[in-house]
């Protein structure tokens, strides 16, 4: 399965709005949680809309009209995306009324709106786009999902035009009980969580990719694998079916150019470390939290990354973990895991 | 040659039985599942009837075996009981480990909100219900179930409000189709919730009385909850293992009405689009298909264009159509896979369900609804229609095999 990326649409904690700069003010975030620096939506979104729209439905319409735009497309043959947490603002606005109210006086937009396919709904009410809409909701494997619903459909009809997405949201209320529940503490082994832990930046952000099967010059890079695992019992089984997942690719380990980590900071987790001074020993190694935070579908803005990677060919130093990049970038392998429970690969490579 | 995909294994639970042998008994019966509020704590329960299942989260608890999490959501609960069931059916032993590849497919609309909206202020000042903010993710019902049944090769949940246990099990089928999988449990969970319940009575839209689909008078839905599962397999699979298989899926279609949030279009065009489309995939003409089980909620809006829909594709052969959200309320992210499991006993027992609570027919419509139960048919070609909220539209077919 190949699929082409011909268009690219991200809101970020960094500068990523405009396609033809490429991180060239790093912001650095600062902790407990990032939020995404926002576009001017009146470019976008007619004033009238806009007022009725939570934040998580502006950024994504507004991201995927970017991504549309830059590819040239104007209906896609399909609208996918991936979001973990969907529309939490307005869930929380609704739940909150619901409860202080006594179910009393309320009114249906945060309802209407609370439902998770509301974005993708949205994009495709105002494009007029009867075509297929699905919306995965798996915790961090919900972007891998979107994708992999995505080139199974380009695998059936190469000519279609997918507009695949992912996206979720960071709220004040809604990090203050996650945070609470421990949701942002690193990923410790069973036992070892120490009396104060390390903690994650929390973020959030909406990433919008057209993928095809038509092959173009203009194209940035091509997604060529992804593959999703529950609950590995030890690093053995993540090096295994990392093995797999290439070899399926028609790869080896020797063929990663590039390893993209999830790990939120320089220092990683167990997991990663244990990994790295494994089977990654003589790759080299970079990472993408620190430019966007955690959240469920951070692997998309990582996948935005390698897109703009393999086409620029120039990995920049805040990336990078170890080393420097010289050889050309032709394969990009993303790795991420949250709290070691669904873990996902995509691979990416050079047109 | 695409592989072909089956059905081997049934599972459900809903206000009109715990299990598959009482859900028929209650369908052939013509036995309906609504009534008054008597769990959910909610200052609507002497107002609006729902299709509640009549057991506490503790007596689920029962029923859902030895093997769940301290701390379950009715929602996850009511997921393992119907996916356990579907697994024992189909000839497998949960937790067994297995050489086929297996994965999971399930759908929901609300996760754990029967207990985050119980607990929500709570989390802030104690620390006493926290567990509930980590089974609060739409995904909580899909890994728990995942742990019950052992499966850890592929997993994924769905979210696209009325028709996400439809695509759910859409997607399993194309998982199969591509060799991602060889076994899918595929199916949805939906546990009522005052958060839901006060959402569709903002939209003006729940009937105080049980709900009359497709009767000119209808007056808007009523909710249920429930959860079903259907384990679907690529056909050689079952034949080589000498398996019951209960008939095949044969076509399935999402398409978009692109015209409102929570409105169809006039003319049902995204219903029309996933019915025919998925007619065009089975290779079916319109006239083969015996029975439709409508998505027939029971509102103005659904039932008027969800017709005009059938009537565009089926005219002038309209086959038996009838709604069963008179026996089941309107299960939310359940229905699609619940609705699948009634398609599916439709084609194994040669039944068609009647329309409960019929009352005459649609001014605009052509067609009635078949009132009666019928046994004994031979149905071949079931259409099974789910849509939701974004207009999101799904059709499945299911066939004897």
């Amino acid at each position: 399965m190949e699929a082409y990326i011909s268009g690219l649409g991200n809101i970020s904690a960094q500068e990523t709005f405009d396609n033809s700069v490429f991180l060239e003010n790093i912001k650095k975030l600062n902790p407990p949680l990032a939020f995404c620096i926002e576009p001017n939506y009146k470019e976008f979104i007619q004033p009238i809309q806009l007022r009725r729209m939570g934040r998580i439905l502006r950024m994504g319409v507004t991201a995927a009209a970017k991504c549309l735009n830059d590819a040239g497309v104007e209906i896609p043959d399909a609208i996918i995306t991936g979001t973990g947490l969907g529309l939490v603002q307005d869930t929380e606005k609704f739940l909150t009324a619901v409860i202080e109210n006594e179910e009393k006086f309320l009114t249906p937009t945060s309802f209407i709106q609370s439902t998770h396919n509301t974005v993708g709904a949205h994009i495709a009410v105002m494009l007029k786009c009867n075509n297929y809409n699905f919306t995965y909701v798996h915790s961090n494997i919900s972007f891998e999902s979107a994708l992999l619903d995505s080139m199974m459909q380009i695998d059936e009809y190469p000519g279609l035009k997918v507009l695949l997405g992912g996206l979720d949201e960071m709220t004040e209320t809604y990090f203050k009980i996650t945070d609470k529940a421990g949701l942002w503490n690193k990923y410790y082994p069973e036992g070892q969580l120490p009396q104060i832990p390390e903690k994650a930046i929390a973020g959030e952000g909406a990433t919008y990719f057209i993928i095809t099967g038509v092959s173009n010059p203009e194209n940035y890079a091509k997604f060529t694998g992804v593959s999703t695992f529950y609950k590995p019992k030890s690093t053995e089984v993540i090096t295994s079916n990392m093995l797999k997942f290439l070899s399926i690719n028609g790869l080896t380990i020797n063929d990663i150019d590039l390893v993209l980590l999830g790990q939120n900071d320089t220092a990683g987790d167990s997991i990663y470390n244990a990994m790295k001074s494994g089977i990654l020993v003589g790759t080299n190694q970079g990472y993408y939290k620190h430019l966007c935070g955690e959240y469920y579908t951070s692997s998309a803005f990582a996948a935005w990354l390698a897109a703009n990677l393999l086409k620029r060919q120039v990995v920049p130093d805040t990336v990078l973990l170890n080393g420097k990049q010289t050889k050309p970038l032709k394969n990009i392998l993303i790795w991420n895991h949250f709290r070691n429970i669904n873990h996902s690969f995509m691979l990416l490579s050079a047109c | 040659m695409p592989r072909r995909v089956v059905v081997t294994g049934i599972g459900i639970i809903s206000s009109i039985g715990d299990n598959i042998s009482e859900t028929l008994q209650s369908l052939k019966s013509q036995k309906s599942g609504i009534g008054p509020l008597t769990i959910l704590n909610t200052l609507h329960k002497d107002t609006f009837p729902a299709g509640e299942i009549k057991l506490t989260n503790n007596e689920l608890e029962l029923l859902a075996g030895e093997d769940i999490p301290e701390f379950p959501t009715r929602t996850t609960l009511l997921g393992i009981i119907a996916a356990k069931e579907a697994y024992r059916d189909a000839g497998l032993q949960p937790g067994a480990l297995t050489s086929v590849k297996t994965g999971i497919v399930s759908a929901t609309t609300v996760g754990g909100m029967d207990q985050t909206e119980q607990y929500y202020f709570d989390f802030f000042t104690s620390d006493r219900h926290l567990h509930y903010v980590h089974t609060h993710d739409c995904c909580d019902n899909t890994e728990t179930i995942a742990e019950c049944l052992g499966i850890t090769d592929f997993m994924t949940t769905v979210s696209s409000a009325c028709s996400s246990s439809a695509n759910a099990i859409m997607f399993g089928a194309r998982l199969i189709k591509h060799g991602i999988a060889d076994r899918i449990i595929a199916g949805g969970t939906d546990a009522l919730s005052k958060f839901t319940l006060n959402g569709f009575n903002t939209l003006k839209i729940l009937n105080e009385k049980p709900c009359r689909p497709f009767s000119n008078d209808r007056n808007g839905l009523n909710l249920g909850e429930g959860a079903a599962f259907i384990v679907l397999e690529a056909e050689e699979i079952p034949v080589r293992e000498n398996r019951k298989i209960y008939c095949e899926i044969t076509g399935y279609a999402n398409a978009n009405d692109a015209y409102h949030q929570t409105a169809s279009s006039p003319d049902g065009y995204g219903p029309y689009l996933a019915m025919k489309n998925a007619l065009d995939m089975s290779g079916l003409k319109a006239g083969q298909i015996d029975y439709i089980n409508a998505h027939g909620t029971g509102t103005d809006n659904n039932d008027l264009t969800e017709g005009l829909a059938i009537e565009k594709i089926f005219l002038p052969q309209i086959p038996k159509v009838s709604s069963t959200k008179a026996f089941t309320g309107h299960t939310l992210g359940a229905a699609g896979a619940i609705e699948a499991v009634f398609s599916i006993l439709s084609i194994r027992h040669g039944l068609i369900f009647p329309n409960l609570n019929y009352s005459g027919k649609i001014n605009e419509l052509n067609f009635e609804p078949t009132l009666q139960l019928t046994e004994g048919a031979e149905v071949k070609n079931v259409l099974s229609n789910s849509f939701g909220f974004g207009g999101n539209d799904s059709s499945l077919i299911f066939s004897k095999y």
